[in-house]
């Protein structure tokens, strides 16, 4: 007998005790039955079958090859097949048993094996637990592994027994080795049995200070198996976690925050010591343990830094979240509006300076480089980090980072769309410039399909629709219906979010009503409805085609859409809507429900606006629906005739059913399944199901007020952030004292100026940060003692001097740049030779103040240079100042040169007295389009004003505007609006300027100067520049003078959104052949009676648009270009003019939106 | 964390179930298949499946779903990307990831599940350590160890779990030290009706097979390395060096491994080395369909374009094609209605194009849709981004390696619309 036997004596007793009355019970049940368990027991001899016997068997059963496939096929066979193979059964095990009892290794071995194939494939090996649990030491390393599979897996089962396996692994925790110490743990945690719970505690603790990371990483691994199996031990369980939280090894972080999230996730007061420790070792975790620190991180900054977006959510609300605006109508805006207010005020109350916390800077520099990460869940923590953490501006890195994971797997790209398409609902922004990798391939499934259309309706905007448009007419032929018809939906989405659209749309899903597929017709006629109940009048045309469908489409759904559609607007078509009824009157009984009621609805309408006609079919139809199967139809039949047919008994209620049935209803919005999913933390499970699942923390809200950021300072007496936080707020304060006179400050300032820049630039510590990551990976070893950071605190404090002292120098020398240069690299090698924790303070001390020099970067750059000259000497620091004293006044002057000269000689423009055909011929005489300014070619008929506010409402102001048509020189990009302001109140009115300007995202205003004084009875003029970003969205903003404020908006027409530009007839031609397709807009007209010779044509068309007219050879035709302001797109009109005022209007432009409008402009222009 | 997993086949059974914590009845996976059945296409089961107490998470992989249990909240990610590893490791191990060889080595299987995962939380994932803990299953090996008595698990602990380069198993020695890499770009790109390029991207991986002694240092530079836009590294690279100097600098794990996938920056124009003539008509009416399709190189830089397979998804109503392929073979399936050919090398004097007609259900109106074409091809020796590798270094060993570098350019999702 071995010693572990020995020392095993008992277990061998009991187990022995066991088998034998096991074996005979087993003799007297088997017999009967061979089911030991209830879980298809009998066909557990077959999994202990030899492997080849097993492929034998399989390879007999049928093509699909499944196990248990066969096993359901064959269970009858065997059963069949006599008592034979049950005598068998037993003794199969009892082979198993007798293996493992034996001697030798390799039969232990092969048994085990066996057993753990039974396991694997969910048979129920429970019988064996006392034959195999005394194996438990065997010698050889795969025996024991496999040994540890069974006991794990069904110690809990059996716990007593399981209990003779203790002592093995207790000793196994003393082991010198650290991986079997590591390894006793973990199989020992594992057992799931409650009365080893204090045994596991105490193995957990002395782990936990273990010399070993690796056996500290097991302990923390313990951790949540322990609380999982006993709750109760929270409290014990938090100190070890407390005590791990602070190991400074890679190798445990992840364990221990893993424990922490499962264990007591609500105590984030126990990361605040080790908080910038986490964000440093971050880069060197193994990709599990990031994934899971950074979801934490995430949590934790929530709690502890302000919302780094918190003047730029304001902005982000008053554009109505772009979304909102397009559906929302004038009533909505003015609540927005009073929102606004409010929320000015709140912010207004406290519009402090923000400046991000050092700690918050650390935690998104440090998580940026896991983007380059190969493992798709940690780029997603770090993507959902930032999305939720950083300021608005530095958003946009994860974009390009998400894309690339669209490369991978489809369950990848499943999960990473889902998250994406949140995402562009608030940062629509991020994802346009990849706005072609969401196109969809006819090989992705459909569920990836779906999710790339929501993310392509989502990043549709006025610029990029018409290609979004023209993607999904492709996807509309797709052989995949069910994604066909998410495009379809996909369409009216776009059309009601983008105004612009909506009639292209609208043709385009007409078009698709004649579709031979009838689950594409039905899911557009859905569609149509929903889209003509935002403008009716205009489309009775589609409504009378709708009308005609009734006959062939079929699906319930669309029949009840076109039936409701007639009904609503019955008036529009008040000869089809009786006959409509007339037919369905017919088919009636034959219809399914839904349809139904809404023939009956229809019956009903019909009958309240043309009883004449109707009211003998809607008493039939009526007494159809009430003997009707269904009692919803009875009632509702029951219910209508009430309503509408005047009865002595009828109440008061049948006054109204006019207003009842044929009330205005609301336009449905079609709106994300994404909308307002981001209160989940992204990347989540709860995110993707869009439900709280088990276990989920919810990411808190940003505070009001930033904690005690001290609270993350840990201990270590030189390196507190205090004092670099101090030293910083010290800086502040002198900064206003030394841009005024400098030179007094002297060489500390400067000296201190220069480390900023020196340690805090990107590339500095970056290097560093490379060097110290590969050096210190092979120099450390785990556990580093206090000695020696000591030391080390010492060699820093002697650095600093040196480094203060070679920064003097060079300020001497007033060579910073070169030195600093040195300085650096100097730096760079010092640090190289450092240690871990040492470069890590190193880091976290150049981090708190680069967050302050990032953000004054080009300040710190000219205070060194002032500084520089000052340091040189005194007497040149006054030019110096003088100098930009004179830049200054120069600059103003400037401004007041584009300013002045506005006003006065547009009031009364030259042009006017050539005549249109003169300017023409004068374009047609120069050579290109440099030498004519387009200012001069802007014809001038006589520019058309807007009234801006009204005398009565402006309270004897009032204010007119038109588009001059000048260019506005401070900005190529604007367009120039010249406002005219007269008083005519009897008292004068001071401080004419505005204030508060709302604007759709990308639109900019250059405001007026303000005009100080304005007498009463006089009129001033001023002219602002507005960058519409060739939309015609309104500009709003408040009018102030110095008593009231008012609201007022400019909205351009379309024509006044581009300029003019020279274009010979060839190049016109070539232009407009490059414009063709979907750029190309044609309409027929009739021309007005008083337009139809060339110079009216021009005219009108110059007078919609700021066009210049473009030579022709042919009188026949008139030809302009033009391009919008802002993104020189080239816009192309042709005029051809036929017999009898018959003509032809072409637009080319690149934006349909633009030309869309333009040619509705041109059309009024000549039509009237 | 990962709760259980279940492996189940393409005909929806079971054939291996782990458990990590207390045991989950299998019954849950009637969820799962409930799921399956709803879907039309099997890649169409959603990921995530709720139930009533669990989560279930699955990937398809080789025919095989891969369904783990969840408790609580977790990354959807995390597991599915878990999931994967799970899978590149077993064919790491036994060459493909079949049920058949999942069955045959299950005791390997479940020794290496019991690795990866403790507690339901990653615990080894590197290859490199795993085979150092469990010996993949060679022929050799097996003949050895029934003879010797010997076994897989190795006899010495795992030691590279706790060194400071834990994808780097220690004591590597080789006769031939040599270090390979293959540059291998993939055209990603959806080519319009009329010919013209509506989208095109380069994805490009580099993929090494180290098999040097020691603890070798490479440093690996490029040529270009501006064109890389969009990088992600294996863990052993340098993130900071490459970010200052745009230098790989890595200490390789052992064997082989993927070092680097890039994108090439958008910007670039993408050439493409094929074009394709297609004409597939069907007309009103008659139950006959032309189909007319021809490739030829387009932007190959003067290498040949190898290894070329057409395959398109026909519309339903087509019943059988009648084709006739100037070069290659072509098959069609009459019940998928896939069509695929393959075309082999195309050959710049004489274009391949395959011509026929394809007869239609008789009665059936015309399909309103074509199929799309999707291609596959290899161009060697060329990476049509580009990139070059300009030289490979080797610090902290003293032997000269034999390095080599090879060149390839496949189409990746290369689709025509017609």
């Amino acid at each position: 007998m071995t010693t572990m036997q020995r020392l095993l004596q008992l277990p061998v007793n009991a187990v022995n005790i066991v088998k034998t009355v096991q074996s005979q019970v087993q003799g007297q049940e088997e017999d009967k039955s061979p089911v030991l368990t209830p879980d298809n027991a009998q066909h557990s001899w077959y999994s202990a079958l030899q492997p080849d016997e097993l492929r034998h068997l399989r390879s007999g059963g049928s093509g699909g090859g499944g196990g248990g496939g066969d096993h359901e096929e064959r269970a009858p066979l065997e059963d069949g097949s006599g008592g034979g193979s049950f005598q068998s059964q037993p003794l199969r095990h009892d082979d198993l048993k007798e293996m493992l009892d034996s001697n030798k290794d390799s039969l232990k071995l092969e048994a085990m094996k066996r057993i753990v194939a039974m396991i694997a494939r969910g048979k129920n090996a429970s019988d064996l637990f006392p034959a195999v649990v005394k194996n438990v030491a065997c010698k050889n390393i795969e025996v024991k592994k496999l040994v540890y599979v069974y006991l794990v897996r069904y110690a809990e089962e059996q716990q007593d027994l399981a209990l003779l396996s203790i002592s093995t692994f207790q000793r196994g925790l003393k082991d010198p080795n650290q991986l079997i110490r590591a390894s006793a743990l973990r199989v020992l945690s594992s057992i799931r049995v409650t009365i080893i719970v204090p045994i596991m505690m105490l193995a957990i603790k002395e782990a936990a200070s273990d010399m070993s990371p690796y056996v500290r990483k097991t302990a923390a691994h313990a951790i949540p198996k322990l609380y999982s199996l006993d709750p109760e031990q929270k409290d014990q369980l938090i100190e070890v976690i407390e005590k791990l939280l602070a190991d400074k090894t890679t190798l445990v972080a992840g364990s221990v925050v893993m424990a922490f999230e499962e264990v007591c996730p609500e105590r984030i007061d126990l990361i605040h010591k080790n908080y910038r420790k986490l964000c440093n070792l971050l880069i060197d975790v193994e990709e599990w343990g990031q994934v899971v620190i950074i979801n934490m991180l995430t949590r934790y900054a929530r709690t502890q830094f302000l919302n780094p977006n918190m003047n730029e959510s304001l902005l982000e609300e008053g554009s109505g979240g772009d979304k909102t605006f397009y559906g929302s109508d004038e009533d909505e805006d003015d609540d927005e509006e009073e929102k606004d207010k409010k929320e000015e005020a709140h912010a207004m109350a406290k519009r402090k300076p923000y400046v991000m916390d050092p700690d918050h800077r650390l935690l998104l520099r440090n998580t940026k480089p896991l983007l380059q990460s190969r493992n798709a869940a940690v780029v997603m923590a770090v993507a959902q980090l930032y999305f939720h953490l950083a300021p608005k501006a530095e958003v946009g890195v994860i974009a390009k980072a998400l894309v690339r994971l669209l490369r991978s797997h489809s369950e990848v790209q499943y999960v990473v769309l889902q998250n994406v398409a949140t995402m562009t609902i608030k940062r629509r922004g991020m994802f346009e410039p990849y706005l072609k990798s969401f196109y969809i391939r006819s090989t992705d499934p459909t569920q990836i399909k779906v999710l790339k259309l929501e993310v392509l309706t989502n990043l549709a905007n006025e610029t990029n629709i018409s290609t979004i448009l023209r993607e999904f007419q492709t996807y509309i032929k797709s052989m995949d219906k069910d994604f066909v018809a998410a495009t379809i939906q996909a369409i009216g989405r776009c059309a009601t979010n983008i105004g612009e659209v909506r009639d292209t749309c609208l043709n385009g899903l007409v078009q698709l009503l004649s579709n031979r597929d009838e689950l594409v017709v039905a899911e557009s006629v859905v569609v149509i409805k929903k889209l003509l109940q935002m403008q009716p009048e205009k489309h009775s045309d589609i409504i009378k085609h709708m009308a005609k469908l009734t006959d062939n489409i079929q699906v319930p759904m669309a029949r009840a859409s076109i039936l409701w559609l007639i009904g609503e607007y019955c008036e529009h078509v008040p000869k089809i809507a009786p006959d409509v009824l007339r037919k369905m009157a017919k088919s009636f009984t034959n219809e399914e429900d839904i349809v139904k009621l809404q023939i009956i609805n229809l019956a009903a309408k019909l009958y309240l606006t043309n009883s004449k006609q109707t009211k003998l079919l809607t008493q039939y139809v009526l007494n159809l629906a009430k003997y009707d199967q269904n009692y919803d139809i009875r009632d509702r039949a029951r219910f209508i005739r009430q309503l509408i047919v005047p009865t002595e008994k009828s109440g008061a209620l049948s006054k109204y059913a006019k207003k009842l049935f044929l009330a205005l209803k609301p336009a449905p919005v079609l709106e994300s399944p994404f909308k307002d999913r981001d209160h989940f933390q992204l990347g989540s499970l709860s995110h993707l199901l869009n439900a709280k699942a088990g276990g989920y923390q919810e990411l808190p809200d940003w505070p009001e007020a930033a904690p005690d950021p001290s609270v993350r300072n840990v201990e270590v007496p030189e390196w507190t952030k205090c004092s670099s936080r101090e030293k910083r707020k010290e800086k502040k304060v002198e900064k206003p004292f030394y841009s005024d006179s400098e030179g007094e400050s002297g060489p500390t300032e400067s000296a201190d100026s220069e480390s900023d820049s020196a340690s805090g630039s990107e590339s500095g510590s970056g290097s560093e940060e490379s060097g110290s990551g590969s050096e210190s990976e092979e120099s450390e070893e785990g556990s580093e003692s206090e000695e020696e950071e000591e030391e080390e605190d010492e060699d820093e404090k002697d650095k600093k001097k040196k480094k203060k002292q070679e920064l003097k120098k060079p300020v001497q020398e007033s060579e910073s740049e070169q030195s600093s240069e040195e300085e650096r690299k100097h730096q760079r090698k010092m640090k190289q030779c450092k240690s871990d924790t040492e470069s890590e303070s190193e880091e976290e001390d150049s981090e708190s103040e680069s967050s302050h020099s990032e953000s004054e970067d080009s300040e710190s750059e000219v205070e060194v240079k002032k500084k520089k000259k000052a340091a040189e000497s005194k007497p040149p620091s006054k030019p110096v100042k003088k100098e930009s004293k004179k830049e200054k006044k120069e600059m103003s002057l400037l401004d007041l040169d584009d300013f002045e000269p506005t006003p006065s000689p547009q009031v009364t423009p030259v042009n006017t007295f050539l005549s249109n055909s003169l300017v023409t011929d004068l374009e047609g005489l120069s050579l290109s389009d440099a030498v004519l300014s387009p200012a001069t070619i802007a014809p001038s008929s006589a520019l058309k004003s807007y009234e801006l506010l009204h005398r009565i409402t402006g309270e004897g102001l009032s204010v007119e505007y038109c588009f001059s048509r000048q260019p506005f020189s401070p900005d190529a990009n604007m367009v120039a609006v010249q406002m005219q302001f007269t008083n005519n109140a009897t008292s004068e009115t001071k401080n004419l300027h505005m204030e508060d300007v709302k604007l759709q995202s990308g639109m900019r205003v250059k405001e007026f100067p303000e005009i100080e004084l304005l007498p009463a009875g006089e009129t001033a003029t001023a002219v602002m520049g507005i960058d519409f970003c060739d939309s015609t969205q309104a500009a709003n903003f408040q009018l102030c003078t110095h008593t009231r404020k008012f609201f007022v908006s400019i909205q351009p027409p379309v024509g006044e959104l581009m300029r003019p530009v020279f274009l010979t007839e060839n190049e016109f031609k070539k232009e407009q052949g490059q414009l063709m397709g979907m750029n190309e807009i044609t309409e027929k007209l009739t021309l007005d009676v008083k337009c139809r010779n060339e110079h009216a044509i021009v005219q009108r068309v110059t007078t919609a648009a700021n066009l210049s007219r473009v030579p022709c050879g042919s009188d026949k035709e008139c030809r302009f270009a033009g391009r919008t302001v802002n993104s020189s797109s080239l816009v192309l009109v042709t005029v051809a003019t036929k017999e009898e005022g018959a003509a032809q209007l072409t637009v080319n432009c690149e934006k349909m939106v633009i030309g869309t409008m333009l040619v509705k402009d041109i059309l009024l222009a000549l039509t009237q | 964390m990962i709760h259980s997993l279940f492996l189940v086949n393409a005909s929806g059974d079971i054939f291996l179930e782990k458990h990590w914590k207390s045991v989950v009845s299998r019954s849950v996976c009637d969820y799962f298949f409930e799921a399956q059945e709803r879907a039309t296409e099997p890649e169409n089961v959603p990921p995530v499946i709720p139930t009533p107490h669990h989560y279930l998470i699955s990937v398809l992989r080789h025919r095989i779903y891969f369904v783990a249990v969840i408790q609580s909240e977790v990354p959807p990610l995390f597991v599915i990307e878990f999931l994967h590893r799970v899978v590149d490791t077993f064919q790491d191990y036994f060459g493909v990831c079949t049920e058949a060889a999942i069955k045959d080595n299950v005791v390997v299987v479940y020794e290496l599940l019991e690795e990866m995962l403790d507690n339901g939380f990653p615990l080894a994932t590197e290859s490199n350590i795993l085979k150092e803990l469990i010996k993949p299953p060679t022929i050799l090996r097996t003949m050895v160890n029934t003879i010797t008595g010997s076994t897989n698990v190795g006899e010495q602990l795992p030691t590279g779990q706790l060194s400071v380069v834990p994808w780097r198993r220690t004591g590597v020695k080789y006769t031939n030290n040599e270090a390979y890499f293959d540059v291998v770009e993939e055209i990603d790109a959806i080519i319009d009706k009329s010919g013209s390029t509506i989208t095109a991207e380069i994805q490009g991986v580099i993929d090494a097979c180290v098999k040097l002694t020691g603890m070798p240092d490479l440093t690996l530079s490029f040529m270009n390395p501006r064109l890389l836009d969009d990088v992600s590294f294996h863990p052993c690279v340098r993130f900071k060096r490459w970010e200052a100097e745009r230098i790989l600098s890595f200490i390789p794990p052992d064997g082989n491994f993927r070092l680097l996938s890039y994108h090439v920056s958008s910007q670039n124009l993408v050439a493409i080395p094929v074009y394709v003539k297609h004409n597939i008509t069907f007309r009103e009416g008659s139950s006959q369909g032309r189909f007319d399709l021809t490739l030829g190189p387009k932007q190959t830089m003067g290498k040949a374009v190898e290894s070329v397979l057409v395959s398109s998804q026909l519309p339903r109503g087509v019943l059988n094609a009648n084709l006739n392929p100037s070069q290659g073979t072509y098959t069609f399936d009459p019940v998928t209605k896939m069509l695929s050919w393959d075309v082999g090398k195309i050959n710049p004097q004489k274009l391949p194009s395959l011509k026929g007609t394809m007869s239609l259900q008789a009665g059936a109106s015309k399909p309103d849709e074509n199929p799309t074409i999707n291609i596959q091809l290899k161009i060697q020796q060329m990476a049509i981004s580009g990139l070059k590798v300009n030289r490979l270094d080797m610090y902290g060993e003293k032997y000269k390696p034999f390095k080599g570098i090879k060149y390839m350019t496949k189409a990746g999702k290369f689709q025509v619309r017609t």
